[in-house]
């Protein structure tokens, strides 16, 4: 049961963080790093849900959406990275718009 | 004749195949692309006819049954969005095919627009496939897979344009889409852990209020309201859309967010009706009227003819939202049907308006709403297309549009919410608003309109015109496709439950 909790805790704890890191950095590899940490917390809250309350009949299912789910993610992963050299390749820097002309604005007020 | 699982299956395979050849043999794209593009309207409408003959039904694929295998389960509404995906997937082909030889043809940088060929032509028919994956899938992680499919491609097609902005508003789209992808998973595991199923349909039997399932139709419905960008969400759609290329803004605003859309329709108006409270769908409803009224007002604002038909998408996606509290209060169909043909209406008029910008676009050098004076002398039939579709947007008789909204303001008054139809009266005519001030620009204002480029070809022209006259004649004919929406509610369910542990 702890064991099951601890599991649990940890994919929602995972998810939490990535949400974070995803919303709150501003450079785009880590916003791809949170992006990635999110779907491993979810990845381990569907494995864990693979164990029935008896513990001993293990379900197939979960297993084949995890791995085609880290399939899906591998594939996102690396369309992003190339966006991302794209982005840096034509404004010099990994960031988005917006949080650019903030840093200008900052940095000509100081 | 092939019954309707052969259909569904090649809807599928098909534009699948086509997208490998055209990836591994670019030289041969501008034979195939269009030919794949034949072949898929060929089986949207062979599955069309089927559908007709045969009714519903629930296909495993080789005969794998449901929580291991790719079940679809095909209904009027599925039927329905695939012959629009086909119709206006075939006439954005068309435009395309005549959209990248006339700038290959014309421009001394060969090698961009041949680049870019190269890989629209790949991407569009995998985002094809997808679309239609979508809309015959019969369970929620398959789905996931799909939009999955939908959000990567749409991403890479925007980016395709090449211009900085348009591969920053290419960056944003990413990551809302992946942040969408990864609510929308989260929700698909609880559902698992609650239920054990992820079939729609055996869901739906099985749903009853709990915890466990408000957190994780929270989380679906933030996902796919992230995607399909309602207000205040919206924030990543206008830059995207107005960047891409003009195929390809057409195809994104026709087609990608009705994908998502017809998810949360599937999710709100089927599958969890009977245990979601009435209020989460009046929240939903408040939304589309914010996405209405704030999507008109931004529209009546913008000096960039795509700008303007991006944030006019962002208003008719509202109406959709609109619609949902009227289908849970609507004791008869017919909220559900005016959804329908909203959807089916704006993807043609969108697809067409974009598809028009695009070639104002390549004649006059820029798409500066006011530099656009007397546009009509240069370009006819593009402007009369624009125009044309602009006019069914704001819902004149006897457009789609218009049919639609007289069936929720039918239902709006008859249900005692009368506000929701006030909405709609409002939104038409912010839309009305802006779509005079262009109509304005292009057709009635005079000005000696010098043209610096080359003559736009025919196939470039009328696939928009095409497409405008589909979604004013809409209403007309709205009797056929409202039909196959009725011959499909039911859905015989014994197959998957069959197999439930």
């Amino acid at each position: 049961m702890s064991t099951i909790f601890l599991y649990n805790f940890s994919g929602l704890a995972l998810f939490a963080i990535g949400l974070h890191g995803l919303i709150r950095s501003s450079h785009l590899l880590r916003k791809i790093l949170a992006a990635n940490l999110m779907s491993s917390g979810i990845f381990l809250i569907m494995i864990v849900g693979a164990y029935g309350p008896d513990q001993a009949l293990i379900d197939p299912v979960p297993h084949a959406m995890v791995l085609t789910g880290i399939l899906v993610s591998i594939s996102t992963t690396a369309v992003a990275l190339v966006l991302v050299c794209l982005v840096q390749e034509t404004t010099n820097r990994a960031l988005l718009l917006q949080k650019r002309k903030r840093e200008q604005r900052g940095r000509t007020d100081a | 004749m092939p019954d309707t699982p052969f259909w569904a299956v090649c809807l599928v395979v098909v534009p699948l195949f086509f997208a490998i050849i055209c990836f591994v043999r670019s030289s041969l794209v501008t034979f195939l692309g269009p030919l794949a593009a034949w072949l898929n309207a060929l089986a949207g409408l062979g599955m069309t006819l089927s559908f007709v003959h045969s009714g519903p039904l629930r296909y495993a694929i080789g005969g794998w049954q449901a929580p291991l295998g790719i079940n679809f389960s095909i209904d009027g509404l599925s039927v329905l969005l695939v012959a629009m995906t086909a119709v206006t997937g075939l006439s954005v082909s068309m435009y395309a095919k005549g959209y990248f030889s006339l700038r290959i043809g014309s421009a001394g940088e060969i090698n961009r627009h041949g680049h870019q060929r190269a890989y629209f032509w790949p991407v569009w028919l995998l985002l094809w496939a997808a679309l239609n994956g979508l809309f015959l899938s019969a369970d929620l992680f398959n789905i996931y897979v799909t939009l999955e499919i939908i959000g990567l491609a749409a991403v890479v097609l925007t980016a395709l344009s090449g211009k900085p902005a348009a591969r920053l508003a290419a960056m944003r789209y990413l990551l809302v889409s992946l942040l969408g992808s990864c609510c929308y998973l989260f929700g698909v595991a609880l559902l698992y852990r609650s239920y054990g199923i992820l079939d729609m349909t055996a869901l739906s039997r099985l749903v009853s209020p709990a915890p466990l399932l408000w957190v994780s139709l929270a989380l679906l419905t933030t996902g796919l309201l992230l995607k399909t960008a309602l207000f205040p969400l919206h924030f990543w759609l206008p830059p995207a859309h107005a960047n891409a290329l003009a195929p390809v803004s057409a195809i994104l605003s026709g087609l990608v967010v009705k994908a998502s859309f017809y998810l949360i329709l599937r999710l709100w108006g089927e599958v969890f009706a009977q245990v979601l409270p009435f209020a989460a769908y009046v929240l939903l409803g408040v939304l589309g009227c914010g996405a209405v009224l704030w999507g008109a007002v931004q529209a009546l604002l913008q000096k960039r003819l795509k700008m303007l038909i991006a944030y006019s998408t962002v208003a008719q996606l509202g109406y959709l939202f609109i619609a949902l509290p009227l289908i849970r209060l609507d004791p008869g169909p017919s909220a559900r049907e005016a959804v329908i043909l909203l959807i089916m209406a704006h993807a043609c008029a969108k697809s067409a308006m974009f598809m028009a910008a695009g070639s104002i676009f390549l004649k006059a050098g820029h798409d500066r709403i006011d530099d656009l004076d007397g546009i009509k002398e240069v370009l006819p039939v593009s402007s009369f297309a624009f125009v044309l579709a602009g006019v069914s947007l704001m819902g004149f008789p006897p457009s789609g549009g218009f049919l639609g909204k007289w069936l929720l303001l039918g239902v709006s008054l008859a249900s005692g919410q009368w506000w929701w139809g006030i909405m709609l009266v409002i939104g038409s005519l912010l839309a009305a608003g802006y779509v005079y001030r262009i109509a304005c620009h292009l057709l009635v204002f005079k000005a000696s309109f010098s043209s610096r480029r080359g003559s736009i070809p025919p196939v470039m022209e009328w696939p928009a015109v095409l497409l405008a006259v589909l979604a004013m004649i809409l209403g007309l004919l709205a009797g056929y496709p409202l039909g196959l929406l009725e011959a499909g509610c039911p859905v015989p369910i014994h197959a998957c439950l069959e197999v439930m542990p």
